[in-house]
Order: structure tokens, then C-alpha cells, then sequence
């Protein structure tokens, strides 16, 4: 680990400020992630921000029925809030299949959305990463590549997003609100987290020195019928080989409403637009399910190792869209 | 008298460990300690052109590194047994060239004031090499598969009986597969540590091991010191599963490091990276299987053919046919090992080496049979049934297989079991059973024992062995006890030291069944003297009465005929003057066919016995042995074991969930009934076996070691990448015993129960898999992915 220097903000302007400089600063929020990776060499920043003390812990229910989440709310918190254990079951079930509890004790909201992929590739330090060193090269194209992304790739990059909670967001369309020096801007879950093309370091739409201060999803009767389902090697603590999160609606055996994201399959959580669109108004039958999957992996492109996923991803899609029925 | 052998009481050592206070080798408390850190080769072959240490040595608080150029000479240790000192990969002792064999190897340690200084200066290390082409693949052309002359110890690893091909072509149904397991990592929790502290020219080193007294042997061989010069501490261990067998680097680079700043210098091996590199490992294995049959399903023909692999700095054979040679009767049988040299650690024992793999093969291959002889699986083996053992013609010490497998089928439900694949569910998980037969061979070996029983009423005894979690210190005490008559909480039982007297190393589940004997030896001595004393003693209620009448309970010794005639060793004690009754006992018995010959010395050696202990080396000032013509040592010595087979044996029966669309799976229960001898402790045993079950749910479903395909560096370096099975993959498990007690392998009865629990039950959780889903996956682990397909 390099040495680094450590800054505790007290408030939202100190943060950006002390991150709106030409050295390298990283927020530090539960550290779950970032601690790892500076042990390891791979983030080597000049200055940790603590942002811990900052007053955005609470989760609230705005006047317009939407539900705004502080990006310090911790991800047990967040799981166990009755509001959204009620109003989007998904989300915490989501949470609560990623990490362990002592992890989801630490980690927050913004620290998970802004988690790094965990390409092994990425996270040995010999290895060739154009994640980690633009221009390197990639090792897990021609690697070991049972984890990686289906969907999305690029030649230089084919790692995945990790995080559950993500999927879930990204499903219910929530917005992200961040804080820089020239003010507050929201920004779609959707659009947040980037594809990695020729630039796979740049993850996120964040600018330097921006600060997530909250989440925001919108208000939506029909999320109350939700699901997360994740496909993993063992039952718990480990990272999804595929997972989906969808809500459904159905009216008269026709679908009037539903929500499709996947995780594990691309380098952002991947709303299924194109399976959402395939289902609207179908006939709720699991041939349907079936054909929407299809629709939304058509473009999907398997490695050696994971090419298992496209599979996957259509009998996980249909199993989580027929128990919501 | 309630007899304590077999109550499950609670682990001695609980409260320490709970509270922190048992002390791991990295957790000495030692003055003026400093940090060594190790950096591992990043290239897998060739050699090192130059290590720039200058920046690392410039930072504040960093006090040397250590690497080839400038590490002392080191003196080659060639033994291959573990309980006298085995080196893990005796041609590459550390730091003596610029060589690199293997991706990960060590090649310098930095040392400095504080871990975090040790880290970042680590970091500033610049290495340049001269690559060559290495071999890390087996289907690389380069790669050279030879066969080896014999395994660990001497066992036989290419054996023959009766003409395997002629029963074959007699056999009316067959079947050949081939079945592949990954390369695993043990995981301990506790990862490899050693802290070394010089004081003059003596050296005291606090270090992991699963052998006290081979790594001092091996410390002093390697670093040309005499072994009285060392002592090596290791009373507690977080693990080993044979990864802290052999010695590694580590134990030697830690008093080397401590020489060379001339402070104590402590070395933790890091769990990213160098707990997947520089501490062992179980080779992958392909296994090819062809059975033959008569009509009625028994056997004609075995033949198993293993290929594992091993490194260019040492040879270590992963013998998966060595339960083949015995596990059925079968007049043919040809089991052929093969290796090869790759350019990567050496690999080592794995809990079951062997046998957790070779019984996954064998009895899947068994399961595959009886499906193609439309036979029950249980049927199957009661059909070839082992009466005798197969191998050499002995009758079993004791074997109780029969009851294993009745009680297993009982108690998992096995006639739920659809005989019809893939056919049956349970809500909307598809349901399916399987078992397996475990077995694993029954090893005693030779320790020494010395007790002291004080005037205070408690007694103390010593023995230079291991307890690697699975309960030596408490189930010593517990025979100590029994044979002594004293409660729980006055018999206390020391380890994990050089001074104490030589006990043997943890491998081969022998720690229990070699050490008890000797224990139980001791003790009895003991109190034959404290009688002696007392039966000649006028002013005692127990004066004139012969030793046989006389009994013991809770520390009083009294007539057995009139329990109100006694007296406590204490007032005995005290009377005497004698601040203490003390003995050393050394019994020395070995089960395993390859070294029976030249063991049972009471037989051969007509009762020399005595000081064979000192010989070894443990000896600092102890009081003399005083096995000679003891008639406790005789009892058990005196034996005659020649025609006598020892094995433990036992049935894992296992239920399994898949979800028909995801294809996770999820073992829903595990029976494992075992058939060890005399249980000495119900739960520390129960745990052995629970926690055997938990390493084949691993094997089954998630665990496997992969190295990338171009650079032949591990790819799955971490806890994150190397999936082990978690709290929510727990099944139901339920654990029995026969405990019928093996009069044949010691007066206690007992054989070990450390590894038994990993065989079979791999096998017993894929053919339930199979069974479930009606796919037979032949390579672990058995993944999602590979039932989609």
C-alpha cells in the first residue's frame, strides 16, 4: 500500500472541495472495497476523504411519494427500511444477496454504486488491465473469463459491474444525485455507469470532485411485486454469475407493466429495454418470458469460459418472471 | 463409574481460543520484533537478472532485504518423512540462486519496523528477469508424463493382482469413464507464520505446523546448526489440512531473516497471492476408470489409471488409486500412476491425499455401474463386499461396514430415492439421493509420553505433538482421565513444544490413535506406582491389598470390593514426602503395511524399548524411559498385528435440491454414519466428520484452482475467486458412529477420524446430483453452468 494522506470533511462543500484537486483523491465511505484495493496496489490515491460524517444517512419519502436514500445509508440499513421493504422488496432483496453482513454493515450507498469490477485480471497488479493501465492490454479477453460480460463488450474491456443493490436500482429507474463544485445534477442509473468502449478506467459519468449525495426512485405502484433471483457457485458471499431483478404487472393474463434489469452480464447494471418493450401487453405465458430473453440476448457475445451466461440469463429471466406472476 | 471416553465435552482449550489468548505462531508477543514481508517471482520460468532493492532500503524504518544475492548458505534436506523433517520442495531452498521455477515463488523478503512500512517498501522493488519458456499445462507438447517409483512413505503407487486385462475381456458388462478433478488449496484459516528469535547461537522459532518436531529437525539440517540448538513452539494451529505438513518456505526464511537483522523477525504468508502459491496445494487429477462385471454385478476387473502432477523442485505423487487397491474384492486389478513435471509449487498432502479424490472417481464410477447393471447402488457394494482386505489377504483389525451402510440408507430415506433419473420433485426443486463408501487407512506410529501426577491431586502430562484444531488437547485428557481415575479439570495435557518428549506429526490421521495409547500407557504406570506405594504403606487403608483389587474414581483410590477402603493419590502423595510421581512411556506401533516390518519391536526386538525416545532428539533434561518390560507397553506391543489389516471405514448418503431452471444446487442433507473404532470424544469426532462433509460439498459444487491458460500464474488467488462452502450452503448433516472398539489397533481402541470424513462423500453428493438431474458431470466442480448445457 502507498502511503497516502487522510481528510475527514464535516460537510458536502469540504468533501468536493478537498477532491476538486490535481492529485488523486478517493471518498472513503464503509472502505469495503477501496481499502482491498489500495492494499493492493491497484488504487494508490494521494488523499483519502472520510465523507462518513456527512449528514446523508437517512432515507425519506418525498412529498411526490418518491423515496430519496442517503448515499451514507448503509447497506443493512437500507435492506432492513421498512418503506422499502414494503415498497420495493426487490432492492432489499438485492442487498441482502450481495457481500456478507459484516461487509453490508460497513458499505453505503454511494460506495456500492461506485464499486469496481472484480476481474482477476484487474486485481493482480502483474497482470495486463487496460481498466487499470489504459493501453495495456486486456488478459482476460484471451484469459480466464468465467465471470465476464456477455453484453456490451468492447475489444479492451470485458469485465463486469459487481454490485446486487445496482441491478435492483437500475430496475426501478432511480436517479442518482450528485454534489460538484458547479452545483447539483441527477443523472438516470441507467446512464450513470458507463460501457466500456476504448476507455474502460472511466467508469461512471462522475466527474472529479463530484460527491453522491443521494439516490432517488421515483414513486410506483406496481414494484411492490418484485424480485431479485441471483445465480451464484455457492449460496451466499459470492458474486452473481447472472442475477435479474424484475417487477411485473399483470392485468386480465396480459402484461401491463414490467421492469427487467440483469447483473453480472455487462460492465453496468443492464436494464432489459429490449425484453420490457418485446413483453408489454404479451399474454403472460412462459414461451413469452422465453421470447423476450431471447430478444434482449440476441447481441450477446460469449468468451471461452462464460459462454454458459446467455443461457443463464434467459432461464433466469423466465424463472424470476414466472414466480411473479 | 461413568466412563468420560466418548462424552462429548467441551474443547480444554475453548475459553483460550474464544478469548484470544491461545497464541498462533504470528502472535507472539516478542520484544523488539520486527516485520519480514516476502515478494513473490511474477514470471513462471527462467531466471532473475536483477532485484533494484535501493529505494525500499532508503525508506525510513525499513532494516534489510533479503534476497539470493545476499541470504546465508543454506545445508539440502533430502528426507522425505514429515514426522523427521520434510522440506516441501528440497531442490529449491530459498535464496540460494537466481532460478525461478514457478510463478509465485519467493524471491526476497523485506524486512522493517512496522507491517505497513514492510509493505510499501515491498512495493518499491524492482525485479527484472530472464524469461524462459515454461511448462504449467499438461497438454503443452513440452509436457513429459513419467511414472513414479512409489508415493509419500514409501506406498505403493502401481499395483497389479491377477490379470486385470484377461478380467475384463471375461467380464459381461463394463464401463470406462474418465473423471477430473481441479487443483485444490487447503485455506486453513490460519495462514503459514513463523517468528523467529536468535539468542546467541540457540533459536527458538513460533511457527504453523502440522510436525513440531520434523520442522525443528528440518530448521537445524537446513541452517547446519545441531538440533538441541533449536527449539520450535506451536501450540496452537488454525488449520492445516496438510498444508503445514511439510516445511515451508517461510519456516526457514524467518530465522534466516532474524540472522541476518540480528532481531526476531516475524513472517506471515499473505492469503492473497502466496497462501495459493507457496503453501502447497492438491494436484489436479485425471482419473480413467474401467470396471468389469459378472451378471450378477461382482467385480472381475479394476482398473484405475490417475495422472497428477508435480513441480521441477521436488516430486509429489497425489495417489487416488491407493483406496482402489482395497476398497472391493476383485481378483484383477491393475492401478497405474502417472506424473507430471510442471513449472509450478510443488504440491503436497491434502486432507485425504488420495483418497478424497480417488474415492470421488471410484464411486461415481461405481454408481455409473450399477445404473448400467440396473442394480441399487447399496446393493452394488454389498455385492462386493471386502470381507478380508483385498490387498495382502488380512483379516480387518475391525470392520463394520455392513452396519454403515444399513443405518446410512435408514437414515437418509434412501428408498424415496426414484431408481428413475430426473425424475422426481420436491415443490419446484428436483430431487435426488446418492451415496458412497468412505474408507481410509487406520495409522498408528510411535510417541512418547511423559506424566507427572502431583501431590496436589492433578496430573500433568507432556507429549510433542499436534493439536491442529481437531481436539488433541482435550481428548488426551480425557484418556488421561479415564486411566487415572482423576476428574476432568486435574489431567492436563501440554503439546506444540521440542521440549517436551517426541510425539508424532499430524498427517494421516494418526495424531489421536498414536498418541492415546502412549498416554493411556503413562498414566496406568502412574498409578501402578502410586498403589505400589500405597499397598506397602502400614499407615494406608489400602495396606496389604493386592494392586488388582484396587480401583480409582475421581482421584480416590479404593477396594473395588469396599469403596469405603481408600484413600486420594494426594494423601498417599503427601505421606510419601513425594512432591510428585513421574514416568516417560514410549509406544511404538505401526499399522501401515509399508513400515509394519520394521516396527512392532516388542516382537521382534524381544522388548528393547527404552530410550528409543532419546534418540529423536526430545530429550532436554527428562527423566528416564521406562518403557522396558512395562507390562501396559507390553499389553499393547506384545500384540500380534502381522496378519492384521487396518482400516476405517464408513457410508455418506446425501439428498439433494437443483433448481430446474437456474441449476443451483443445493445439498439439502448429508448422513454420514462412520465406522472409527472407539469414539473418544462424540464431539470433537462428530465435528471431524462434519467438517470432512463441508470439504466434499466444496469439492462438489464450487472449489477448483485455476491458473491462467498463457502465463501459468493462479488466476484465483483470493478467498473472493476460491469459492469454500459458507454458512447458507450448510445442509442438514447427521453424523453417527458405530463405536465398536478395534482391540487390534491399540488398548484404546480408537482410530483416527481427521480424514475419513472427506472420502466418499464427493462421490455421494455427485451421483445425488446425477440422480436429481439425470446429468452426469465428470468434472468437478459440478457448476450451474455445467448442468445448463
Amino acid at each position: 500500500m502507498k502511503l497516502f494522506t487522510y481528510k475527514q470533511a464535516d460537510g458536502v462543500d469540504e468533501a468536493i472541495k478537498a477532491a476538486s484537486t490535481k492529485t488523486i483523491s478517493k471518498f472513503i465511505g464503509g472502505g469495503t472495497n477501496l481499502v482491498d484495493l489500495m492494499r493492493e496496489n491497484i488504487e494508490q490515491p494521494d488523499t483519502v476523504i472520510d465523507v462518513t460524517h456527512l449528514p446523508l444517512t437517512d432515507v425519506e419519502e418525498l412529498e411526490d411519494g418518491s423515496i430519496k436514500i442517503g448515499s451514507l445509508v448503509r447497506n443493512s440499513h437500507l435492506a432492513a427500511n421498512k418503506i422499502i421493504r414494503e415498497k420495493f422488496p426487490v432492492l432489499s432483496q438485492a442487498i441482502l444477496n450481495g457481500a456478507s453482513g459484516q461487509l453490508r454493515n460497513m458499505a453505503t450507498t454511494g460506495g456500492n454504486i461506485m464499486q469496481r469490477t472484480r476481474c482477476y485480471y484487474f486485481y493482480d497488479e502483474t497482470a495486463c488491465c487496460n481498466k487499470r493501465n489504459p493501453g495495456s492490454g486486456c488478459d482476460a479477453i484471451d484469459g480466464y473469463n468465467r465471470i465476464h460480460a456477455i453484453l456490451g463488450t468492447s475489444f479492451t474491456c470485458i469485465a463486469t459491474h459487481p454490485s446486487d443493490m445496482c441491478v435492483a436500482m437500475a430496475m426501478l429507474g432511480a436517479k442518482i444525485i450528485v454534489e460538484g463544485k458547479n452545483g447539483e445534477r441527477e443523472i438516470a442509473f441507467t446512464d450513470f455507469h458507463k460501457l466500456p468502449g476504448d476507455t474502460p478506467n472511466i467508469e461512471t459519468v462522475l466527474q472529479q470532485g463530484e460527491l453522491i449525495t443521494s439516490v432517488v426512485i421515483p414513486p410506483q405502484d406496481f414494484t411492490k411485486n418484485s424480485l431479485y433471483r441471483k445465480v451464484r457457485d455457492r449460496a451466499s458471499y459470492a458474486f452473481a454469475l447472472v442475477s435479474v431483478a424484475a417487477a411485473l404487472e399483470v392485468e386480465n393474463g396480459s402484461i401491463k407493466n414490467v421492469r427487467i434489469a440483469l447483473g453480472g452480464v455487462a460492465h453496468k447494471p443492464w436494464r432489459a429495454f429490449k425484453a420490457e418493450n418485446y413483453l408489454m401487453n404479451k399474454e403472460v405465458t412462459e414461451e413469452n418470458f422465453m421470447l423476450a430473453a431471447e430478444e434482449e440476448l440476441k447481441d450477446a457475445k460469449g468468451f471461452e469460459h462464460n459462454s454458459f451466461k446467455i443461457g443463464l440469463a434467459k432461464r433466469t429471466m423466465v424463472s424470476v418472471l414466472k414466480e411473479l406472476v | 463409574m461413568d466412563s468420560i471416553i466418548g462424552k462429548p465435552i467441551d474443547r480444554k482449550d475453548g475459553p483460550l481460543k474464544v478469548t484470544g489468548k491461545a497464541m498462533y505462531a504470528a502472535e507472539w508477543n516478542i520484544p523488539n520484533l520486527a516485520y519480514g514481508i516476502t515478494i513473490q517471482s511474477t514470471i513462471t520460468k527462467g531466471h532473475i537478472n536483477n532485484i533494484d532493492t535501493s529505494a525500499a532500503e532508503k525508506l525510513k524504518g525499513v532494516l534489510g532485504v533479503m534476497t539470493y544475492k545476499n541470504a546465508m548458505q543454506l545445508h539440502t534436506l533430502s528426507g522425505s518423512d514429515p514426522s523427521s523433517g520434510k522440506f516441501a520442495e528440497k531442490d529449491l531452498l530459498p535464496f540460494q540462486s537466481e532460478r525461478i521455477f514457478y510463478n509465485g515463488q519467493h524471491i526476497a523478503v523485506v524486512i522493517a519496523e512496522t507491517f505497513e512500512v514492510a509493505e510499501h517498501a515491498a512495493s518499491l522493488i524492482k525485479v527484472t528477469y530472464n524469461e524462459e519458456k515454461p511448462v504449467f499445462d499438461i497438454n503443452q507438447p513440452e509436457a513429459k508424463i513419467y511414472q513414479p517409483q512409489q508415493g509419500l512413505g514409501g506406498t505403493q503407487v502401481q499395483v497389479k493382482r491377477g490379470d486385470a486385462e484377461q478380467g475384463m475381456s471375461n467380464a459381461s458388462t463394463k464401463i470406462e469413464q474418465t473423471y477430473n478433478t481441479p487443483v485444490y488449496h487447503h485455506n486453513p484459516m490460519e495462514p503459514h507464520a513463523t517468528s523467529a528469535v536468535w539468542n546467541g547461537d540457540t533459536l527458538t522459532v513460533y511457527d504453523a505446523t502440522q510436525s513440531v518436531f520434523g520442522n525443528k529437525n528440518a530448521i537445524s539440517t537446513m541452517l547446519g546448526i545441531a538440533p538441541d540448538k533449536v527449539r520450535l513452539i506451536s501450540p496452537f494451529i488454525g488449520g492445516g489440512f496438510g498444508s503445514k505438513g511439510f516445511m515451508w518456505a517461510n519456516s526457514i526464511l524467518a530465522p534466516m531473516a532474524a540472522k541476518f537483522i540480528n532481531r526476531p523477525v516475524k513472517i506471515v504468508l499473505e492469503r492473497t497471492g502466496q497462501m495459493f502459491t507457496c503453501a502447497g496445494r492438491r494436484s489436479f487429477t485425471i482419473q480413467k476408470i474401467n470396471l468389469g462385471t459378472d451378471n450378477g454385478g461382482k467385480l472381475t476387473s479394476v482398473k484405475h489409471e490417475t495422472t497428477s502432477e508435480t513441480s521441477f523442485v521436488d516430486e509429489f505423487v497425489e495417489p487416488a488409486g491407493v483406496a482402489t487397491k482395497m476398497i472391493y474384492a476383485t481378483p484383477n486389478l491393475d492401478i497405474t500412476q502417472n506424473i507430471v513435471r510442471l513449472n509450478k509449487g510443488t504440491p503436497c498432502p491434502t486432507r485425504a491425499p488420495g483418497e478424497a479424490v480417488g474415492t470421488y472417481a471410484f464411486e461415481v464410477a461405481m454408481d455409473e455401474l450399477a445404473e448400467k447393471l440396473n442394480i441399487d447402488p447399496v446393493q452394488l457394494r454389498l455385492i462386493n463386499y471386502a470381507e478380508k482386505n483385498p490387498d495382502d489377504g488380512h483379516r480387518f483389525s475391525s470392520k463394520n461396514l455392513k452396519e454403515c451402510y444399513e443405518k446410512g440408507a435408514q437414515s437418509i430415506g434412501w428408498s424415496n430415492r426414484n431408481i428413475k433419473p430426473g425424475s422426481t420433485k420436491e415443490g419446484n426443486f428436483l430431487v435426488g439421493y446418492g451415496m458412497a463408501t468412505a474408507t481410509y487407512p487406520a495409522n498408528r506410529s510411535k510417541a512418547t509420553v511423559r506424566l507427572k501426577l502431583y501431590q496436589e491431586g492433578n496430573a500433568v502430562a507432556a507429549c510433542c505433538t499436534q493439536d491442529i484444531g481437531t481436539g488433541t488437547y482435550t481428548v488426551m485428557a480425557q484418556v488421561m482421565s479415564d486411566a487415572l481415575g482423576l476428574p476432568i479439570d486435574k489431567v492436563e495435557f501440554k503439546l506444540g513444544d521440542t521440549i517436551y518428549p517426541q510425539g508424532p506429526n499430524s498427517g494421516g490421521s494418526q495424531t489421536m490413535a498414536t498418541t492415546g495409547p502412549a498416554v493411556r500407557a503413562a498414566a496406568l504406570t502412574v498409578k501402578s506406582k502410586v498403589i505400589k506405594l500405597a499397598v506397602a504403606d502400614k499407615k494406608s487403608p489400602l495396606y496389604n491389598q493386592t494392586e488388582d483389587a484396587i480401583s480409582v474414581d475421581e482421584g480416590k483410590l479404593f477396594v473395588t470390593s469396599d469403596n469405603l477402603k481408600g484413600e486420594t493419590y494426594s494423601q498417599i502423595l503427601t505421606r510419601a514426602k513425594m512432591p510428585l510421581v513421574e514416568t516417560e512411556i514410549t509406544t511404538n506401533v505401526s499399522t501401515r503395511e509399508t513400515q509394519k516390518s520394521e516396527s512392532n519391536p516388542t516382537t521382534k526386538q524381544g522388548g528393547e524399548q527404552g530410550g528409543q525416545g532419546q534418540q529423536s532428539g526430545g530429550q532436554q533434561g527428562g527423566s528416564k524411559d521406562e518403557s522396558k518390560d512395562n507390562p501396559f507397553v507390553k499389553q499393547d506391543q506384545d500384540l500380534d498385528r502381522s496378519n492384521v489389516a487396518f482400516h476405517s471405514f464408513g457410508a455418506q448418503f446425501v439428498k439433494v435440491l437443483v433448481d430446474p431452471l437456474t441449476c443451483m444446487i443445493k445439498v439439502d442433507k448429508v448422513v454420514s454414519i462412520m465406522d472409527v473404532g472407539q469414539i473418544l470424544n462424540e464431539k470433537t469426532a462428530k465435528s471431524q466428520i462434519m467438517g470432512g462433509a463441508i470439504f466434499g460439498i466444496g469439492m462438489a459444487l464450487m472449489e477448483g484452482s485455476v491458473y491462467d491458460e498463457n502465463t501459468g500464474r493462479i488466476v484465483t488467488r483470493d478467498l473472493a475467486d476460491y469459492l469454500v462452502p459458507v454458512h447458507a450452503d450448510m445442509p442438514t448433516f447427521d453424523v453417527q458412529f458405530t463405536n465398536v472398539k478395534d482391540e487390534f489397533i491399540s488398548p484404546v481402541g480408537a482410530r483416527g477420524a481427521g480424514e475419513i470424513g472427506i472420502t466418499g462423500i464427493t462421490a455421494a453428493i455427485a451421483n445425488a446430483i446425477y440422480n436429481a438431474t439425470g446429468k452426469r458431470v465428470r468434472d468437478l466442480p459440478i457448476t450451474p453452468d455445467k448442468l445448463i448445457v
